[in-house]
């Protein structure tokens, strides 16, 4: 410890060069931070998600349709606790780009299984008695200054028997997701008089969502469902809330191998950099090496000298460039990718990784300070 | 001696001496590469995307599907509609007096993806009996076409690079009944060629539907375009759009491709921040060890522009090798590699990366920015240094 001095001092002793160095590390590590949270949230997408709920969807893609009288029979399922299913109407209001999904369901049941999504129990009632009402997530009320028993339209492809494809619904409540905001993006309608006013595909739904008793189960659970429709003309795959999420974003194809492919590139360039500041440093350094092993200094501990003082710069700039990225994190969050904050375990393995970065880049240096012979040294050959 | 004169041979001069300095020479070439690599690798992807799509485009061919739908699989065209949309004035006529209009069914099926096993998402699409002369870039390669009311599919050559078991002679399972793959096509590496292709009447059959997603018809000329769609606004039995098929392409990758831009820039701009700092560094050590000769060189006459020049040609040269290189380092990795992606609409696409000469301009470009900027501030330092002190090596 309390050679830290000399090792600080020696670090600024090129000021110009050190804040280059630094700065270059800074950013990064910044990179690192920001990528790899990225990666981080991508992959824990969906592990929020509630190990008790089940999807059932059809085999044959997402988007085929199931009957909906398969509902009876999968509730049936020995361990399955509530059971409802969905069917999405997709459209827009007013313009193309207010892109918009509302879920047909039965609403009480849908809500009995999403605890975690909020109404007030008033607005379900009144849900209840109202056929062609919905229950908004608040921020779209926010974005498109909604108000309670307005009635909006949607335009949509789904085709109503009178031959029109636009949907009206009576909004007679919201609902917030205070565990996950982002998720409050939906409109819940009642399926009974969706499925009764369109044109085709009637008495068929997207999915369905079950929820288990015991989650340890789910296994059996889920083969159990499959097992009911096998070789029917519906075959069902059933899986749990997170392998579903995760599926559905794998679609979005190699992300985390870009990701991981950047930072290698990123950090092998830095390898060099790193690698040049310190042998450089160590070089103009020789003469002053030599008296310090004229003084008293060994071997060893000239060459931890130089290894603390390349440890010391990279963890130091791997901490501002970390710090910036968290900074940085909930702004690229608010764009829609990332989590709110930046994961610890990310922080904990950009720090892992600045030390390995330092000690791969300070060895060759060390090594050079640790054969010097102290004639030569101070001769400055 | 002339100014032009000085400046070449301080450049020449300084330009021999890179070899004793190569290490922090080597610092701003790799560091260059590296930015340049993963910008140009990224932008590769946004260029194989428009290429795919732009590849089989034709300007006299038009998409229809029902409006508010931005996707094929969340269109919806009746049976009847489709029957007026290809009577519509505007579009071609065959030899045998028959409209050249495809009404096309698409179901989703997954498949086990080569790669992972995992399944991808896969479009199988139902064409009508004009469909090749609609679309004449689709080719059989291998095999024949399929039957009429058969359960046949002929599958892309894309797709049977990306999806396991897709040779001639297969069988596919989906919802219970057999596939049998009869032909392999081709068609430019366009979208369709990552699709599977039957009958429409054999498909809706399969999955008891009665409807459309799309109608895909060649018009007369490019110019009939508006003739066809008034006709198609302006009649209350239908609730479709018709586009070109190049704004529908567009539109379909649009957002993908602009993302992948933003990413690119962001993620090439933050380390090209990076590298300048190296370039900074590596720049003034290279002055630093310079001093001396330097310093010899002005008291010998020769002017500070020449010093200023010598050091851009310095950071020139060694931003654009690396430039270069990280260029032709993306290429021999990723050039033709597909990467997969979300296609649009539920399916997966596998999208080429192209690597071009006008990319690797792009990226030789940013590296000569990069140098430029690393060197402005070292080479001023160089031509502003006391001589006396700078003879004397301090």
């Amino acid at each position: 410890m309390k050679f830290l001095p000399l090792v600080w001092t020696s670090l600024w002793r090129k000021k110009a060069r050190t804040i280059f160095t630094l700065l270059s590390i800074l950013i990064a590590f910044l990179l690192f931070g920001l990528l790899q949270g990225v990666n981080a949230w991508l992959n824990a997408f969906g592990s929020g998600s509630n190990a008790n709920r089940l999807y059932v969807a059809s085999r044959v893609s997402e988007v085929q349709p199931l009957p909906s009288a398969y509902l009876s029979q999968i509730e049936g399922v020995p361990g399955i606790r509530h059971a409802t299913y969905i069917a999405g109407i997709a459209g827009y209001y007013q313009e193309k780009h207010n892109n918009l999904v509302a879920l047909a369901t039965d609403v009480p049941a849908f809500l009995s299984l999403y605890p975690e999504w909020q109404v007030v129990p008033d607005q379900l009632a009144k849900m209840s008695r109202t056929r062609d009402g919905a229950i908004v997530a608040a921020p779209l009320m926010h974005a498109f200054g909604w108000k309670i028993g307005d009635r909006i339209p949607l335009r949509t492809s789904v085709m109503r028997q009178d031959g029109g494809a636009d949907w009206q619904f009576q909004i007679v409540g919201t609902y917030d997701v205070p565990s996950i905001p982002a998720e409050a993006n939906r409109i819940l309608v009642n399926y009974a008089y969706f499925d009764e006013a369109r044109l085709l595909e009637r008495g068929t739904v997207w999915a369905f969502v079950v929820s288990v008793d015991d989650p340890a189960r789910s296994a059996q659970i889920c083969a159990a469902v499959d097992a009911l429709f096998v070789n029917s003309a519906y075959e069902t795959v059933t899986q749990d809330e997170k392998a579903y999420v995760q599926g559905q974003l794998r679609q979005l194809g190699d992300v985390s191998l870009m990701a991981n492919a950047i930072v290698a590139a990123v950090l092998f360039t830095l390898l060099f950099l790193t690698g040049n500041t310190m042998m450089q440093s160590v070089r103009e350094r020789t003469s002053e090496l030599g008296i310090l092993k004229t003084v008293g200094f060994s071997d060893r501990s000239v060459t931890a000298l130089v290894l603390v003082e390349s440890v010391l710069l990279c963890v130091l700039a791997a901490s501002l460039g970390l710090a910036a990225a968290a900074a940085v994190f909930p702004v690229v969050a608010a764009l829609g990718i990332g989590g709110s904050a930046l994961p610890l375990k990310v922080v904990v393995a950009g720090l892992v990784m600045a030390v390995v970065l330092a000690l791969a880049s300070g060895l060759p240096p060390a090594w050079r300070a640790r054969r010097l012979a102290i004639v030569d040294a101070l001769a400055g050959r | 001696m002339s100014v032009f004169k000085q400046i070449a041979s301080v450049t020449v001069m300084n330009l021999k001496s890179i070899p004793q300095r190569a290490g922090a020479s080597s610092v701003i070439v790799i560091g260059i590469a590296g930015v340049v690599g993963v910008l140009v690798s990224i932008l590769a992807m946004v260029g194989g995307l428009s290429q795919m799509t732009t590849r089989a485009e034709r300007a006299d061919r038009a998409i229809v599907v029902s409006t508010g739908a931005s996707f094929e699989t969340l269109s919806n065209i009746t049976r009847e509609a489709a029957q007026i949309i290809e009577d519509a004035p505007g579009i071609k006529h065959g030899t045998d007096g028959k409209p050249l209009a495809s009404a096309e069914t698409l179901a989703i099926v997954r498949l086990p993806l080569k790669r992972t096993g995992s399944t991808g998402n896969v479009a199988l699409r139902g064409v009508g009996g004009a469909a090749l002369a609609v679309r004449p870039e689709i080719h059989l390669v291998e095999g024949r076409l399929f039957g009429a009311a058969v359960r046949e599919v002929i599958v892309g050559r894309t797709l049977q690079r990306q999806f396991r078991d897709l040779e001639l002679g297969k069988h596919l399972s989906v919802r219970g009944s057999e596939w049998t793959i009869v032909g392999i096509f081709e068609s430019h590496g366009d979208p369709h060629e990552a699709e599977m292709i039957t009958g429409a009447q054999t498909l809706q059959s399969a999955f008891q539907r009665n409807t459309f997603q799309s109608v895909a018809v060649l018009l007369d000329s490019p110019d009939s375009f508006a003739q066809f769609k008034s006709a198609l606004t302006g009649n209350p039995a239908l609730t479709v759009d018709a586009m070109r098929e190049a704004d529908y392409l567009r539109q379909q990758s649009q957002a993908f491709s602009t993302l992948l831009s933003v990413v690119a820039y962001l993620i090439g701009g933050i380390m090209a921040i990076g590298a300048v700092f190296g370039a900074l560094n590596a720049m003034y050590s290279a002055i630093s060890t310079r001093t001396v000769e330097i310093a010899t060189l002005r008291v010998l006459g020769f002017g500070a522009s020449a010093v200023i020049v010598s050091v851009f040609a310095e950071a020139l040269l060694l931003a654009m090798l690396g430039g270069a290189g990280g260029g032709c380092i993306a290429w021999l990795m990723f050039n033709g590699h597909a990467v997969s992606t979300n296609g649009g609409g539920l399916t997966q696409l596998s999208v080429p990366l192209a690597v071009d000469l006008d990319l690797i301009g792009v990226g030789v470009l940013w590296a000569c920015l990069i140098g430029m900027v690393g060197a402005a501030f070292p080479a001023i330092r160089a031509a502003r240094a006391p001589l006396a002190a700078a003879l004397r090596g301090i």
